[in-house]
């Protein structure tokens, strides 16, 4: 029986990995439809009932395609590259709360692969690690598009998460705590950080826009002006490793706000109806996938509205924007925390 | 001075108001656009399931046409290759043979007919040179292929099958064949000569 935990960790860290890939997956299937749907068009729709089986099409052919790597290139920089930015991408899931606990013969077993009391911080430490990825695939590809992509997304990564650091300080204020399990834990019964931190969550999703490179942030990648970017130079499956990577990223995104601001896996009027632990779990891990899938097309949305920042507007936007709203939002957050005494002290 | 046309427009370039300046109202309306439209019915016709309706005058792929009792109406005049402008059409004349009467209705026939389906531009010419009555434009379209051999239309693809044939009335309707007998237009005086040769052929 003292086996048994690891075993369990060991079917949820395999269980997450299959999701987070599977998720990547149906999210380029997503993306496609949904810019298909919001242009008027029908999307794919040629693979399998309503084109279903397009994105095993898609890897099919990402494999089957041509090897290429520039003689100029770096090359074991060159493969290093993608491996690191799928890597950094995967790695973001281990602190997620994904539900509450199940409890399977009087024990209880988490549904979180392992709870880091500094659970943000490892977070914010594995995203910064991502921009590795992108840097050492834009720089090792000897192309000046590729230079200029990968100095972009590190220059953007760099700035956007000054702005995202402060805003979680404000959050981490009034939760108390840095352990995304007792953040998620905290919401429940409709007590939501986004109703605590309003401006708080909005500066947090438009740095999680500007973190995963997604549009309107995409000017690493940026076609119209730099062939791609950081992956100018790549082909078959680095490509796709890179791709994918941005679509983990997006997943892991929508699920850090969720549980951040958006309860988690909590629900209000939920645990009237349900007593039973083990369905409330279940019900938490469903109320959970449907605020990331919200969060996936919500990042797919307004990507397909909003044409791209230009480069000096995303860096007045992140140092004279953002990182002076997130410095005002700890101030305001501060003073009302210590309201009655700074009341006190000045009434006496 | 006056303008060329009435759609021009005096750009302003004022000062963004506070709201305008937090863009988020801007971008907040960007996206119920964007959203209006997912829920919209999609004019997207899925081609090989569906077809799009085609114009009754719409010019696609050749037929030969046969005569009421199945022989082919071509005598390899010529006039066709003659009228095409992109000289897509080659033929070969042969002499029909004594017993081949249910086959070939002249006493001259087109032993070999192609029509270059990638010269074609499918303006009519041939139709309208026809003294016989026999080509014309269908509302089938060329199918696409990967090779270009494949486009050289010989008689197997062009003459009607005997069992199925293709329906013209779309384009040869009775409207169509009454003009083709005025001779006042311009357009028509080639038919009318056209006219008198089959009258002094026959």
């Amino acid at each position: 029986m003292v086996l048994t935990p690891i075993i369990f960790k060991i079917i949820l860290v395999l269980c997450v990995f299959g999701i987070t890939l599977l998720v990547a997956t149906y999210s380029t299937y997503a993306e496609r439809k949904i810019a298909a749907f919001l242009q008027d068009r029908i999307g794919p729709d040629r693979a399998g009932p309503f084109g279903i089986l397009q994105p095993l099409a898609d890897a099919v052919k990402m494999f089957m395609k041509e090897e290429m790597i520039p003689t100029v290139s770096n090359k074991w920089l060159f493969i290093l590259g993608p491996a690191l930015a799928l890597l950094t991408a995967c790695m973001t899931g281990v602190v997620i709360p994904w539900g509450k606990s199940l409890i399977i013969g009087g024990h209880e077993y988490s549904l979180q692969i392992t709870d880091l009391n500094i659970g943000i911080l490892y977070l914010f430490g594995v995203v910064s690690l991502g921009v590795y990825g992108i840097m050492i695939g834009g720089w090792a590809s000897n192309n000046k598009y590729s230079l200029l992509g990968g100095i972009r997304a590190s220059s953007q990564m760099i700035s956007y998460e000054v702005a995202m650091g402060l805003s979680i300080i404000a959050l981490v204020m009034t939760t108390g705590t840095l352990s995304l399990k007792d953040i998620a834990a905290a919401q429940h019964g409709g007590h939501w950080n986004f109703f605590i931190q309003p401006l708080g969550c909005l500066i947090f999703i438009i740095c999680a826009f500007a973190e995963t490179n997604r549009a309107p942030f995409d000017l690493a990648e940026c076609e119209t002006e730099l062939i791609g970017g950081y992956h100018t130079e790549y082909s078959s499956m680095k490509l796709g490793f890179f791709l994918f990577a941005e679509y983990i990223n997006m997943f892991i995104s929508s699920a850090v706000i969720a549980t951040f601001y958006f309860g988690g896996y909590n629900m209000p009027f939920v645990g009237r109806f349900v007593h039973d632990p083990n369905w409330l779990a279940v019900l938490g891990i469903v109320f959970m996938f449907a605020k990331i899938s919200f969060g996936i097309f919500f990042f797919m949305w307004v990507r397909w509205t909003i044409p791209r920042f230009r480069y000096d507007q995303l860096m007045n936007l992140g140092w004279k924007v953002l990182i002076p709203l997130s410095i005002l939002n700890i101030v305001v957050t501060g003073v009302f925390m210590m309201r009655h005494e700074i009341m006190a002290y000045f009434v006496k | 001075m006056q303008a060329l046309t009435n759609r021009s427009k005096v750009v302003s370039k004022k000062e963004m108001t506070f709201v305008e300046k937090l863009y988020l109202p801007a971008i907040f309306g960007g996206l119920m656009i964007t959203v209006s439209h997912f829920f919209r019915k999609k004019p997207t016709i899925k081609y090989p399931e569906q077809k799009r309706e085609i114009a009754g005058v719409f010019r696609g792929q050749h037929v030969l046409k046969r005569d009421e009792i199945g022989a082919e109406r071509c005598t390899a005049c010529g006039l066709c290759a003659v009228a095409c402008p992109a000289e897509a059409i080659t033929m070969t004349a042969a002499e029909r043979q004594p017993g081949e009467e249910g086959l070939y209705r002249e006493e001259k026939y087109a032993a070999k007919y192609e029509i270059n389906m990638l010269r074609c531009i499918f303006c009519g010419d041939c139709e309208e040179a026809c003294p016989k009555e026999a080509i014309f434009l269908t509302d089938r379209i060329v199918q696409a292929d990967y090779k270009r051999n494949i486009f050289v239309y010989g008689k197997d693809l062009l003459v009607e099958p005997k069992d199925n044939p293709i329906d013209l009335s779309k384009r040869q309707t009775p409207e169509v064949k009454e003009f083709k007998h005025h001779t006042e237009y311009q357009h028509n005086q080639t038919f009318d000569k056209k006219q008198k040769i089959k009258a002094g052929g026959h």
